[in-house]
């Protein structure tokens, strides 16, 4: 290996796992600054002081995540260019705007309201500090438009054209590059991957406390609002992951070649391969369990559809086979459990046991970490799906990649796990520590909020009808 | 109008901002060290931790908008100077985190104050030491960096590294003054003249030394019409200084920042001057690095709408958390 392929590999690494480190993060706030406002909502709409003690038990922890997703998202926007810095040459004309705007829209808002929404309870009126709450949760969302529109253009580029430099710019319409066609699914898809993953991961904590104490208010709320939507967003996470997959079989068939393990072409119909362990040097698939036909029905809504394979794919234009494989069925997997668990809830709230019975708030406990798994999966499913390209079809990865040597990437790949597992383990952590603390009344507001004059409550404003 | 200059500008006062903002954080956390634990300790981190997301944002901006404005300069100027931006956002970690680590965990509550400061100190450091590199010129052949790796070391980005500490520190303790009281503003006051004889000493080995270096920093300074800049600047600096000086000894709160603000507002133009119309001093100009019109504009679209209203909804953030931290005033 070369040290050019070597600096090229690193690189990879680096990127791959700074970004699915950071994405844990905002995949978490994403859902939870949502439920935060929809909690603070509840509780001024009710006064019912459970709203205002869940608001207060989550917002502890969104502060903690939120800390974690900025300081590891800023090194994501300047990786483009330190490692990837052909790539932002060619494509920064295009992709740049998009997360200019990101910062615009959705940085500064989350940033600028976040202090009142942390600290500015007792400074601003309940109204305003719901306001502050919202805008947090809206800003999380124009983030994810922006960032994912950014990402969609690299999957599927419309809307540009290659100037004299080799330079991807406009090519007109701002709209085709910003709507482009994967664009759409793959925001569906991820926003609502992390309000599941946040339902999830509420429920499992409300799950915890009920195994303990059945009769505690704040974790029958939470572990009810979460099976709710685990209940009823799993569905539609479901169809929503159909449409994304269809779409990727029209402008990236590739993908979908290596998702289902396609090694060949199938003209009177492919099966769908369960299990088995594809093997790319020989271009088939061993041990393979599968069901005849399914795959064209699944894909083409016709069982006898022809599919092509990857043996229609020239090697050097083949993503690796294994990985998506595998991260393909991780995810759906995960997903069909939560399914099952959304189902097992609605049995248990007809039956009047959501709050009765252990397993399931067992079943739920186990499941707490399964919409991160999912949602890390899926997003190495698309991502190495779609290599060897940055700019699907259009830039190599081995093209856009900067000049560095491999030690110096090394050095900073090494750098990063080691403060990425120090850091953010402990960041981990202090979250799991307040989550096994059960919601009590008179649940305190961040501990940390600005130290006021003796006499007055930190939670005062916060302190409802209980 | 040129949109390559508008944008130029953006760029230049998204980074200002950030120096500004940021670094009155950065120099808080430099500072650190120096007050107790307990609430002296306490209160210093309290005066920014309202703030210091929304002022660490204007950094990503300043890079964001360098990609979409400027994709060439962004291309050529991150990998070479690849250790001390790596070093940055390693530095902003660490700090970053320990805003909320400190409070959670009693039991490392040391070693996360001693990662806010260590932190504050490396991303402070880094960035001077990034201005250097920028301004001794980095190597360019074919769209790219064709330099080493550690091109970027050497006495003079040494010297701005610690430079911007001493201003960062500097900032911070007017900051500190202008937030806190008791124990906190009185440490933070005695910090201000020895930081600021420091800061001039540093400003003015910068200053001299930044026209010999290779380029054409000399002509700007030294030929009209820069020398109606040159001439009148130190005066400016030294007035200023001359006021810094006096307020730090005074009972006035507010001061001391406005006027430490209005030092590094100074070196901001005075880099300004010494860079213009560069993107990269001597190599590349903004208009050999812009992108094309149509994404200039589709992103002057959104900045015409939301950086004012950035600005408002982030002045209205700091009202709320006006006056002193823990303070009598402060309901």
């Amino acid at each position: 290996m070369t040290d050019a392929d070597m600096a090229l590999l690193l690189a990879r690494a680096q990127f791959a796992f700074t970004v699915s480190f950071h994405f844990i993060f905002p995949s978490f706030t994403i859902g939870l600054a949502s439920y935060l406002a929809v909690l603070e909502g509840l509780w001024l709409k009710t006064g019912k002081g459970v709203y205002a003690n869940l608001y207060r038990y989550w917002v502890k922890i969104f502060s903690i995540v939120f800390a974690m997703g900025v300081v590891s998202g800023i090194v994501m926007s300047y990786q483009f260019g330190t490692n990837w810095s052909v790539f932002s040459d060619k494509a920064g004309a295009v992709i740049g705007p998009l997360m200019a705007y990101e910062v615009l829209t959705a940085f500064f808002l989350e940033a600028g309201f976040l202090g009142v929404m942390l600290f500015g309870i007792n400074k601003v009126g309940k109204g305003l500090h719901f306001t502050a709450t919202c805008m947090v949760a809206i800003g999380t969302f124009f983030s994810a438009f922006w960032i994912l529109s950014a990402n969609s253009w690299m999957q599927t580029p419309t809307g540009y054209a290659v100037n004299a430099a080799g330079q991807f710019v406009p090519g007109g319409s701002w709209a085709a590059i910003v709507f482009n066609p994967s664009f759409p699914y793959r925001l569906a898809h991820t926003v609502i991957a992390s309000y599941l993953t946040t339902a999830l991961a509420v429920g499992a904590v409300g799950a915890w406390h009920l195994l303990k104490d059945r009769t505690n208010p704040g974790a029958r709320k939470m572990f009810s609002m979460a099976m709710w939507m685990a209940a009823l967003v799993t569905p539609v996470q479901i169809f929503a992951g159909d449409l994304h997959g269809l779409n990727t079989l029209e402008h990236q068939p590739q993908k979908v070649m290596a998702m289902e393990g396609h090694y060949q072409s199938h003209p009177h119909g492919a099966p769908l391969i369960l299990f088995g362990i594809p093997d790319s040097a020989e271009q088939r698939v061993d041990y393979a369990v599968s069901v005849p036909k399914l795959s064209s029905l699944i894909l083409k809504h016709d069982p006898d559809a022809p599919l092509a394979g990857l043996d229609t794919v020239p090697p050097d234009e083949q993503p690796p086979v294994g990985i998506v494989f595998w991260s393909f069925r991780i995810m759906v997997g995960l997903g069909m459990l939560m399914l099952a668990l959304g189902l097992f809830s609605l049995v248990a709230r007809a039956r009047r046991g959501l709050y009765d019975w252990p397993l399931l708030h067992r079943f739920a406990l186990l499941m707490g970490p399964s919409g991160f798994v999912a949602v890390i999966a899926g997003w190495v499913t698309t991502e190495v799906g779609r290599q060897p390209y940055t700019v699907y079809g259009l830039l190599r990865t081995a093209d856009s990649v900067a000049p560095l040597g491999a030690p110096a990437v090394a050095a900073s790949l090494a750098a990063f796990v080691v403060v990425y597992f120090a850091v953010f383990g402990f960041g981990i952590w202090y979250i799991l520590k307040l989550m096994a603390r059960p919601p009590h009344p008179g649940e305190p507001v961040p501990g940390h909020a600005p130290i006021r004059s003796a006499g007055i409550t930190p939670a005062q404003a916060l302190e409802g009808g209980r | 109008m040129d949109l390559t200059v508008i944008w130029a500008f953006v760029i230049a006062f998204a980074v200002g901002f950030y120096v500004i903002a940021d670094g009155f954080d950065l120099g808080i956390g430099l500072l650190f060290p120096r007050f107790p634990v307990g609430p002296e300790r306490d209160a210093a981190m309290n005066a920014i931790a309202p703030v210091w997301d929304g002022n660490e944002t204007w950094l990503v901006l300043g890079g964001g908008g360098l990609m979409a404005a400027f994709p060439l300069a962004y291309a050529i100027v991150l990998p070479a100077l690849y250790a001390p931006i790596v070093a940055m956002l390693l530095g902003l970690i660490f700090r970053g985190v320990a805003f909320e680590f400190r409070w959670r965990d009693p039991a490392h509550r040391r070693a996360w104050d001693f990662g806010f400061t260590a932190g504050s100190f490396v991303a402070a450091f880094a960035q001077g030491v990034t201005l250097g590199a920028l301004l001794q010129g980095i190597a360019v052949a074919d769209r790219a960096y064709a330099g080493g790796w550690w091109d970027w070391l050497t006495p003079f980005s040494l010297l701005t590294g610690a430079s911007l500490c001493v201003g960062y520190a500097l900032l911070g303790a007017g900051w500190l003054i202008a937030k806190t009281e008791g124990e906190t503003r009185a440490i933070a006051r005695r910090a201000g003249r020895p930081l600021l004889a420091l800061f001039l000493l540093a400003l003015a080995t910068v200053s001299l030394a930044t026209p010999f270096l290779e380029g054409q920093y000399w002509q700007r300074w030294f030929v009209s019409p820069g020398l109606f800049v040159t001439v009148p600047m130190p005066l400016l600096v030294a007035a200023l200084a001359a006021l810094l000086w006096r307020s730090l000894g005074h009972d006035n709160d507010a001061h001391p920042f406005f006027y430490a603000l209005g030092l590094f507002g100074l070196t901001l133009v005075g880099l300004g001057i010494s860079i213009w119309p560069d993107v990269i001093p001597g190599r590349v100009t903004i208009w050999e690095a812009a992108a094309p019109h149509s994404s200039q504009s589709f992103m002057l679209i959104g900045a015409i709408i939301t950086v004012p209203l950035i600005l408002a909804y982030t002045g209205w953030s700091y009202w709320v958390f006006r006056g002193k931290v823990g303070g009598e005033g402060y309901h």
